[in-house]
């Protein structure tokens, strides 16, 4: 198995590494083996009539399969787009070139150890991360118009305090300074990550299995390899003592469309989006299977204690026909002992941890960007 | 169709009768006679099927034996550290669940099974080259690999639809595998939950498991194995509520010969019934993280 070479780059690097870690996406933590040749027949195609969406044999619609997700159009609307919600062909590859010169080593306003950082996690990427949507939207959220996540109300005393902790963990981190595991974000743990909704791209993993049987729809992602089980069967939510990781998920279908709402989320910092309120906030997600080859993914957010208003996003899914691997992080966690050790190295050294105040906070919360 | 007695019970099967009893309906009992089922035997029933035909497998499943503590005879016992823990560690008694009673290890694979439990509580990260010699990694909050996942006293549900993979996806550190169907290619690296493919038996699912992490145990006594097993699991359905289980498990550089497994998985049926989170990677930390906080 290949072990990750964090360690292999030198001191200055490694801090920079660790500033892409938390604020930019994420380096490898996956142990992910090279794409092999695919020995099977491709997936079965889904039994369509003509004009009719494909259905199990127990009539709900079919959105079994292997799907991706990656884009690199962003969550929000970037200033380089303007006030246009949707591109031209020509400003299409304009847009498309700069998004992903931003994103790969191609890069070279950092320095050098910005390069070798940007290098390392070029490793990783997923190819399709690099390319817009295919309809040119300049960005996945549809609603509010301007494409831009509404405006934060004012946080309480107690939610500003959480903000702040947040904030300066986060600067000792980006600093290589953690004082302890309990610092590091559900990530890099090895808890959750984008498994956890809603379903956003990253660097690499950006793939998807649906499973169904009667009752169920059950989605296995890559990230993490956990699997969100969906029960349709109408029954309540658990308890609300009872709160998860992941929040607890009821489906339905709508027509077509599959309805996901989850609730009980735990309160820990970064479980829920947006160190958004877990006690207010609200996901809904809808999964619709709009052609044998792609499903529309949209989701809403809504948490009074957080935004002045919900917001909405879409992004399509692609299948394909790559399988998906075992991603893990716990297991082999040589980084989350190298950065306390280099933490400890440092202390004795006599360096000081960063003002958190002195620089912005970047990253938090533990969602991928 | 009547099935034959398969493998050795366990001491889930008093449990098995005392949950037949409880939810079997009026007209399975009947069927079974005015005797209550003998453990081992099953009454006939019909089997249910998915469109395709094949048995359908579908719900959530737990095993009732004992055998995550130690896959062969164990007899109650104080669970470690008493002095904090008292009775709440201890450990209950078990039989066996190996065909023949004891796992065939050869004479000079032993001693590891010896030094794996004794150092069963103890983890140091300290060394990524030693990173995994110390300590079950079930106390890590390690995925479990198979066979152990099946047995660890977690639920797991099994999906089965129409896709040309089967679900497996455990309440235990959020362990899925996917069963890949009628697949071709060998396992492309080592998995934690292994590389497993499936097929159909006449009404028997037979997955085979290689490409396991060689660093999985079998259990809390420190029963292992190398980079080379093989696990050939079967999944029968004997009654509407119950799934014979039997794994053969080969590694030639551990035992003198293949050697089997088997035990029943019992149908939850709660009528809320869903898989929990068992993240547990947070009740371990401190313990392999501990020692590299800030003082």
């Amino acid at each position: 198995m290949t072990r990750r070479s964090l360690m292999s780059l030198g001191g200055l690097s490694v801090s920079i590494a660790l500033v892409s870690l938390w604020a930019v996406p994420v380096m490898g933590q996956a142990q992910k083996p090279a794409a092999p040749t695919r020995a099977a027949a491709p997936a079965a195609k889904p039994a369509t009539r003509a004009g009719a969406p494909a259905k199990t044999p127990w009539g709900d619609p079919d959105l079994q399969g292997i799907w991706n997700f990656a884009t690199s159009t962003p969550l929000e609307r970037p200033a380089i787009a303007g006030e246009k919600a949707v591109l031209s062909e020509q400003e299409a590859e304009e847009f498309a070139e700069k998004l992903a010169f931003d994103l790969t080593r191609d890069r070279r306003d950092g320095g050098n150890a910005a390069d070798v950082a940007r290098a390392y996690n070029e490793h990783w990427m997923d190819a399709r991360r690099l390319e817009i949507l295919a309809d040119k939207r300049t960005s996945l959220i549809v609603d509010p118009p301007d494409g831009r996540i509404p405006p934060r109300v004012p946080l309480t005393p107690e939610r500003k305090q959480a903000a702040q902790q947040l904030a300066a963990r986060a600067a000792r981190f980006n600093a290589g300074m953690p004082e302890s595991h309990e610092e590091f974000t559900p990530p890099v743990r090895g808890i959750i990550r984008t498994d956890r909704p809603p379903y956003l791209g990253t660097i690499y993993n950006n793939t998807a299995q649906i499973f169904q049987s009667p009752g169920y729809v059950v989605i296995l992602q890559e990230m993490i390899h956990s699997s969100r089980v969906i029960p349709l069967d109408g029954r309540p939510h658990i308890g609300s003592n009872l709160k998860q990781w992941l929040g607890d998920t009821r489906g339905r279908f709508e027509g077509t469309t599959l309805v996901v709402e989850t609730t009980n989320f735990r309160k820990d910092l970064g479980a829920v989006y947006g160190n958004a309120n877990p006690e207010t906030f609200k996901i809904v997600e809808r999964f619709t299977r709009v052609s044998p080859d792609a499903l529309n993914y949209e989701f809403t957010i809504s948490d009074p204690n957080t935004w002045t208003k919900p917001w909405t996003a879409m992004v399509p899914w692609t299948r394909i026909t790559e399988q998906l691997y075992e991603y893990t992080t716990h297991e082999d966690n040589y980084d989350l002992v190298h950065l306390l050790v280099g933490a400890r190295v440092r202390e004795a050294r006599g360096e000081k941890p960063p003002d958190p105040s002195s620089r912005p906070a970047g990253g938090g919360g533990g969602d991928d960007r | 169709m009547r099935r034959p007695i398969v493998g050795v019970m366990g001491v889930g099967t008093v449990a098995a009768v005392l949950l037949w009893l409880a939810f079997a309906p009026t007209s399975v009992q009947a069927q079974a006679g005015a005797q209550p089922p003998s453990p081992g035997s099953w009454a006939r029933f019909t089997v249910p099927r998915t469109t395709d035909g094949h048995p359908n497998l579908n719900g959530i499943w737990q095993a009732l034996v004992t055998a995550n503590f130690n896959l062969e005879d164990h007899e109650a016992q104080a669970g470690p550290y008493t002095e904090l823990m008292g009775a709440y560690a201890g450990e209950p008694a078990g039989q066996s669940i190996v065909e023949g009673g004891v796992i065939p290890y050869k004479p000079e694979a032993l001693a590891r099974r010896k030094q794996n439990f004794e150092n069963r509580m103890k983890a140091d990260l300290s060394n990524d080259e030693r990173w995994h010699d110390l300590g079950d990694p079930e106390m890590k909050c390690y995925m479990p690999g198979i066979p152990r996942a099946t047995y660890m006293g977690f639920p797991f549900q099994i999906v089965q639809g129409t896709a040309d993979a089967i679900l497996f996806t455990y309440e235990f550190a959020s362990a899925s595998r996917v069963v890949r169907m009628n697949f071709k290619q060998e396992a492309p690296g080592d998995f934690w939950m292994g590389w497993s493919r499936g097929r159909w038996e006449g009404d028997t699912l037979v997955v085979d498991v290689t490409g396991q992490r060689k660093e999985t145990w079998f259990d809390r006594s420190g029963n292992y194995h190398s980079e080379a097993l093989r696990v050939v699991e079967r999944y029968t359905l004997v009654s509407p509520y119950h799934l014979m289980y039997e794994a053969t498990i080969e590694d030639p550089n551990v035992y003198s010969r293949p050697w089997k497994i088997s035990f029943p998985l019992y149908r939850r049926m709660e009528k809320n019934i869903q898989l929990l989170e068992y993240k547990c990677q947070p009740f371990t930390e401190e313990l392999l993280y501990g020692r590299f906080r800030k003082k």
